[in-house]
């Protein structure tokens, strides 16, 4: 029954099938995409005829491949800015979240952490347009009242960034708040009774400590903010990000361009993922 | 009337690692059979082939006369109690020690009355509805106990179970044990790398080193005649020195690598000038009288007074040797301080010997 | 220290607390006001009930609405019996130096967009897709089969997007259980069926809960997988919210919706909690 156990061979030999075909679950989507980018044909499917890398590279007039995409291109710079500050963001209020409610005490502090955690649980589509109604409302406020026309406050760039950020925050928050709990507090008193004062205990003690869990979640919080479709797609304004930019392609039809896309993100993002991986590993063992 | 468990040169081997080597022993009915052994000497492997969680390699293992070959660990009449003990945590107390019973099908009532009854042994009587949560070091150690007692087995495993607890209470736990083991009559065998928990409980100490059986023996007679310098060494304390054979002849006289000469008793044949020699501390006997025979003679300076209420020593130089002397419990030494001369003397039974380098 | 804390607590306090205010608080009273809100006879902003009478008059709202939730438990249900074999097979059956390998090419795929992963799967299932092209050349099929675009293939992409978010707190869970208890029930007598139902569900009981809550919420507020996977009359209640706010730019509808799917998924994480016996804090984190 477990590793330890004497094992009995149609059980073993039902599990391993039983895993490969969970692992062969797993991957086919991602392997067939990826194998389609590189097929010599206008259409993402089989047969398989020859080898090409006219998806990646081709400038038209017949095939346009994706480094000549603009429409494309722009959408992953789109998306790269996006998630550049929504980690950034993210990434400061998350880590100052993680040390209000680890290391601070005040009244109301666990409904506040309630709160603070409600995000994973509220459906990304509720908190689009919850945050796209809200905008609207202050801006005719502002416009009424003042005449000032605000453009952020319409479905913008910036509207993306803040409600992507509105829920990548609690992800952050977790990350640091459980590095937070191993920390050892004798460290900071042992710093504080050498003479150092609460903030420089922070910067030299405490920030290198959570080093590792602050990449590890920035790295999260980028690939998050990177990929989000639901709440995106709501407050989106005329600077589509690429999941936005993909979907409709994929909605109208597909093309061998959209496996090129994926095949670029499937190797980057596992590279990401793995960096980070070994990231978090190394911390684990400091 | 068979013993309750023999086995007969049981191997295991892992890859190219041999974890039990040619083990062969039997444990009578009613007793409380010890294996006592350092860490990585094999006896947790060994548990775990009489429980049946292991296969052996080779050899035969007979509970009660039955071949135990291929048969599963919850068919075997031998329960286990775990290092770590292994309440199962989402069950209260009742339901922990009720779960083997209910595995047998057991009517609700006689269920209850059986719990009732081991919780009373056990002395936790009441305890039943708690959770394990709620239970102290020692507590819990009764119910892994009671768990694995309620059912009946033939044999009792423990593996090192008293080994979380502080020292006061593994004490305590320890003469526990060994009242309940007589009461309820169940052969326990207790694997253990403390010798004090092996000698104070059992009738019978296996000591294990290496995957093989040093020495199968009363606790006595393994403190007081070790048959080998490992067993010497990892029974009781000892001044241990390397060590080389001067003569044989008509008794053993030895020069240890310190300078001390001394004659000494062989405990097996010795091959070769190399030897250890075994002194325990008690069996030094300070300011001898002149009328004893057969004693080796010395003067020692005393270097510190290791004060530990019954059981203080003294650490002294003879030359270069150090040498640590046992203080008998009377007020007689009351007076030694540090910087004295003092008379001294072993008899020859006291000093072992052993045939080859220390390991 | 403590007379240091109150400036810490403020500089702390202060982002925190606008972060939760301005981006959670303050959004979600006005997608409760707009919903009570709609336009009289003349066109005028008026106060009124009418976008939640709608949902309940017209029975294709309330339809979806129910066949959303229904589909998103059984989404839960199947996330579940799928991995946790896989995170069972992970932590005590594999041996210890492959575990970590399997658990990270486990992880792997889900770091991926979801887009792609969905794309992938059409480019599989559709007519001209990949799994057709091999059933047609091994001569099982005459015609292509159109597996997209139905009920099935909606809850696989549901279930399959969901993994992740069960297998991870399974896998925890139970690497926290220690071998010995599945072996101290064993010999005691138990069998695999007692020391699966009575031993190891119950000590991955929180893993169960937190994973089914995330896998729930996940599937629930899904709009790209019923969307791109499910056929046309694979309606998902997302899905009217999209057309009330994008199609009909009826916004005081589309919150009336977004507030009732909001109310759903908080009803039924209580009652997953409740059943748990679990408090929300730990159950996430």
């Amino acid at each position: 029954m477990i590793r330890t156990f004497p094992q009995s061979r149609g059980y073993s030999l039902g599990f391993k099938i039983y895993i490969c075909l969970f692992y062969l679950f797993l991957f086919a989507p991602l392997v067939v995409t990826c194998v389609l980018a590189f097929n010599d044909s206008s259409f993402p499917s089989l047969p398989w005829k020859g080898f090409s890398l006219d998806w990646f590279f081709a400038d038209g007039p017949a095939r346009v491949g994706i480094f000549h995409d603009s429409s494309n291109l722009t959408s992953i710079w789109v998306s790269t800015k996006t998630a550049f500050f929504v980690s950034l963001l993210s990434l400061a209020v998350g880590s100052m979240g993680a040390f209000l409610f680890e290391q601070e005490d005040f009244p109301g502090k666990q409904g506040l952490y309630f709160l603070a955690l409600s995000p994973l649980v509220i459906p990304g589509v509720i908190l689009g347009i919850s945050i796209l109604l809200a905008a609207n409302a202050f801006g005719l406020l502002l416009e009424e009242n003042l005449g000032i026309d605000v453009p952020i406050l319409r479905p913008s760039f910036w509207l993306v960034v803040l409600g992507q950020f509105s829920f990548i925050s609690t992800f952050v928050l977790l990350v640091v708040s459980a590095r937070l709990k191993k920390f050892d507090h004798s460290l900071e008193e042992a710093a504080l009774n050498l003479g150092a004062t609460r903030f420089e205990v922070i910067r030299y003690v405490t920030i290198p400590f959570l080093r590792p869990a602050l990449i590890g979640a920035g790295a999260v919080a980028f690939l998050m903010s990177f990929e989000n479709f639901n709440t995106t797609l709501f407050l989106v304004g005329s600077d589509t990000t690429l999941p936005i930019n993909l979907y409709l392609q994929v909605r109208d039809g597909s093309s061998p361009i959209i496996n090129a896309i994926s095949f670029l993100l499937i190797v980057s993002t596992s590279l990401l993922a793995l960096i980070n991986l070994l990231f978090s590993r190394r911390g684990e063992e400091a | 009337m068979p013993p309750v468990l023999d086995i007969d040169q049981i191997v295991k081997k892992f890859g190219n690692f041999t974890a039990v080597d040619n083990v062969s022993f039997q444990v009578e009915d009613g007793k409380f059979f010890s294996i006592l052994g350092p860490s990585g000497c094999g006896k947790t492997t060994l548990l775990r082939i009489i429980s049946g969680f292991l296969e052996p390699s080779s050899g035969s293992l007979r509970i009660r006369g039955e071949d135990m070959a291929g048969i599963a660990p919850n068919r075997r009449p031998v329960n286990l109690v775990f290092q770590n003990l292994a309440l199962f945590p989402m069950m209260n107390v009742a339901e922990n020690i009720a779960f083997g019973l209910k595995r047998q099908r057991c009517p609700a009532r006689e269920i209850e009355s059986r719990t009732d009854a081991m919780l009373e042994r056990v002395g936790l009587t009441g305890y039943g509805p708690k959770d394990i949560a709620q239970l102290s070091g020692g507590q819990k150690q009764r119910v892994a106990i009671a768990r694995a007692l309620v059912v009946n087995p033939s044999i009792l495993l423990l593996d090192e179970p008293l080994g979380a607890l502080d020292l006061k209470l593994r004490e305590q736990m320890k003469i526990e044990l060994k009242k309940l083991q007589r009461e309820v009559g169940t052969t326990f065998i207790y694997i253990t790398h403390d010798q004090s928990e092996a000698l104070v409980m059992s009738d019978t100490v296996a000591v294990m080193n290496d995957g093989c059986f040093e020495q199968i023996d009363t606790p006595r007679n393994l403190y007081e005649s070790p048959a080998s310098s490992f067993v010497a060494g990892f029974v009781g304390e000892a001044n241990i020195f390397s060590a080389f054979v001067e003569s044989q002849d008509p008794e053993l006289i030895v020069r240890t690598s310190t300078g001390l000469v001394m004659r000494a008793t062989a405990m097996q044949q010795m091959e070769g000038r190399e030897c250890s020699l075994f002194i325990r501390p008690e069996s030094i006997i300070l300011m001898p009288d002149d009328n004893l025979e057969d004693l080796n003679r010395f003067e020692l300076v005393v270097e510190a007074i290791l004060f530990d209420g019954s059981n203080t020593k003294i650490l002294a130089m003879q030359g270069d040797s150090e040498i640590t002397v046992a203080l008998p419990q009377n007020q007689q030494f009351a007076h030694i301080a540090v910087g004295d001369h003092i008379n001294a003397g072993v008899h020859v039974d006291g000093c072992k010997c052993y045939s080859g380098e220390m390991s | 220290m403590k007379s240091k804390v109150s400036s810490g607590l403020f500089i702390f306090l202060t982002p925190v607390l606008l972060w939760l205010l301005l981006l959670i608080v303050i959004p979600h009273i006005e997608l409760l006001l707009m919903s009570l809100q709609g336009e009289s006879d003349l066109g005028e902003p008026i106060w009124t009930l009418s976008n939640y009478t709608a949902f309940f008059t017209e029975s294709i709202y309330w339809y979806t609405f129910v066949r959303t939730a229904v589909y998103a438990l059984l989404v839960t249900v199947l996330t579940f019996a799928v991995t946790f074999p896989v995170a069972f097979y992970i932590t005590k059956v594999v041996p210890v130096r492959l575990s970590g390998f399997l658990t990270i090419l486990l992880l792997v795929p889900f770091w991926v967009s979801e887009l792609v992963r969905v794309y992938g799967w059409m480019i599989l299932l559709r007519e001209s897709g990949v799994i057709n092209h091999f059933l047609l050349q091994l001569g099982l099929i005459n015609q292509p089969v159109e597996m997209l675009y139905n009920d099935i293939s909606m809850i696989m992409g549901l279930v399959y997007t969901s993994m992740l978010f069960m297998v991870v707190p399974l896998i925890s869970s139970l690497e926290g259980m220690d071998d010995s208890m599945i072996e101290a029930a064993h010999d005691l007598g138990a069998s695999k069926f007692v020391i699966f139902f009575k031993i190891v569900i119950p000590y991955a009981a929180p893993g169960i809960t937190s994973g089914s809550i995330v896998v729930f919420m996940l599937a629930l507020g899904n709009y790209l997988t019923p969307n791109l996977m499910g056929g046309k009359n694979s309606l998902w209640f997302t899905e009217q919210i999209y057309n009330e706010f994008i199609a009909s730019f009826n916004w005081n509808q589309g919150a009336a919706f977004g507030f009732l799917l909001l109310l759903l998924s908080s009803c039924i994480i209580w009652i997953g909690l409740k059943l748990g016996r679990q408090q929300l804090g730990k159950a996430l984190s």
